[in-house]
């Protein structure tokens, strides 16, 4: 199996006799409410999605991470996962003492062991991250919006918290034994943010074929407007496994985390963080996580250069389309046919026809999986 | 070989170095060798090497407890993604 980001595992979520003994310190402790993207962080540390994170970035790590997109300890690191508060806040929180971290409607969730409080620059670290201080970025907006001071230790996780979705939520540990249950020596996933198109099929099983299993692993949490709906995505993707996969090959769970949009940095951490799941190769497309025309097409693939010590291999994508001569999906390097015999997987196009009640045609779209996607009332982001 | 310039990693470089001996021949080796290429150095290209090389010599991951195994495996049953 191979080893998680950092080497090892992490493991905060406390359990028996210390799981009782933070619920009863919890009332004592200073408190601070965070938002359902913070709860997502706090769990993806305490199980080990962000391995080797133990806790919020420090200042030191922070600026390391900014500068050279690794942690002090020189391993790679390219998202940084902080916690921020006003100030009025920060003040009244006192360094070395735990702070009860809950949700916003007051549920413990949290201890934070605070060992840093710092301000940072927001238009150095939106540049730093996204390559841009345009304030229509999504990802640059939510930074610049942060409150002025980060406050940064280990944490440990009181409970987790429900979702809708928690039939498909597994952690790190529990995907690694799934993958060692099933036989899969090699596993590759499959990042995504929208409902399965005949091309990301032709990906899959494209990746499928040189490994053991697929690790389908959709993300849930907040994303930009127009985008699927949580729901959408997941019922989708149980109709296309349950009628196009074989089932002893394909395995799906969710990765609850706020999509970034940072590009090329980003294709780096959902590396890190699937690596961290077991996989062992990660499919990485045309301008994965990518937003607008802020990189280029390719920038997520080219930044794999530069992590040579990653530990899980990319499987790069570049174009692929369907065409009526061939009668099949085809990417540049094996069809010779012109353009105008391609029909290009457009997700606008799909979403169009979506939209106006119409079933996309079957080069693009399985009809089941179409007819699923138009059961929902309202099945966009507003 | 590396490929077109990454702005959005060598923007500040302060992380903390310090200094290897390696044989002058093979340095020159080294600067004609990264000639025309993205490598700002031959520190840099080292470095590359270096952590490619130390990625490879990585152990195998820890394994879980027997229990441990036991209990995940249970969840994974009663979720359905094993028989």
């Amino acid at each position: 199996m191979i080893q998680p980001h950092g080497g090892k595992l992490v493991d905060r979520v406390l359990s028996g006799k210390k799981k009782d003994e933070a619920m009863a310190r919890a009332g004592r402790l200073a408190c601070l409410a965070v938002d359902s993207e913070i709860v997502s962080d706090l769990e993806n540390i305490a199980t080990g999605v962000y391995s080797p994170l133990e806790g919020f970035l420090g200042e030191a790590d922070l600026r390391s991470v900014l500068d050279c997109s690794r942690l002090r300890s020189d391993v790679a690191w390219t998202i940084p996962i902080v916690l921020d508060a006003d100030r009025k806040t920060a003040d009244r929180l006192k360094i070395g003492e735990d702070v009860l971290l809950t949700a916003e409607d007051g549920r413990p969730v949290a201890i934070l062991h605070l060992e840093e409080k710092y301000g940072f620059d927001k238009g150095e670290a939106a540049k730093k991250i996204f390559g841009t201080c345009d304030p229509a970025h999504p990802g640059v907006a939510k930074v610049l919006a942060m409150k002025d001071v980060l406050l940064a230790g280990p944490i440990d996780l009181i409970q987790v918290t429900p979702t809708p979705f928690d039939r498909w939520k597994l952690t790190p540990k529990e995907t690694r034994v799934l993958f060692e249950a099933k036989g899969w020596r090699t596993v590759v996933g499959f990042q995504t943010r929208n409902t399965p198109h005949i091309g990301h099929e032709y990906v899959q099983k494209a990746a499928l074929t040189f490994t053991d299993g697929l690790f389908i692993n959709p993300v849930i949490g907040r994303k930009k407007k127009g985008d699927f709906k949580d729901e959408v995505i997941l019922a989708s993707y149980e109709e296309a496994i349950k009628r196009y996969y074989l089932k002893e090959r394909t395995a799906m769970a969710i990765l609850q985390m706020e999509m970034r949009y940072a590009g090329p940095r980003e294709a780096i951490h959902h590396a890190i963080l699937r690596k961290n799941f077991g996989c062992t190769h990660i499919i990485i497309g045309r301008d994965h996580a990518g937003v607008g025309s802020y990189y280029p097409p390719f920038a997520a693939q080219d930044i794999f250069e530069d992590f040579p010590d990653l530990g899980i291999v990319p499987m790069f994508f570049r174009s692929f389309s369907f065409c009526r001569t061939c009668g099949s999906v085809v990417n540049e390097k094996i069809c010779p046919h012109p353009p105008a015999d391609h029909i290009q997987f457009s997700g606008t196009k799909i979403r169009d026809l979506l939209v106006k009640g119409e079933c996309p045609p079957p080069e693009l779209m399985r009809p089941e999986v179409a007819r699923i996607i138009m059961a929902f009332k309202e099945p966009f982001n507003e | 070989m590396k490929k077109a310039a990454i702005w959005y990693i060598k923007s500040g470089m302060d992380k903390e170095f310090t200094t290897v001996s390696i044989p002058t021949s093979l340095h020159k080796k080294i600067e004609e060798h990264i000639k025309g290429t993205e490598y700002g150095s031959v520190s840099s290209y080292v470095a590359k090497i270096l952590r490619e090389s130390l990625a490879k010599a990585e152990p195998a991951a820890e394994v879980f407890s027997k229990d441990e195994e036991e209990k995940v495996k249970e969840r994974l049953k009663a979720l359905g993604y094993i028989d």
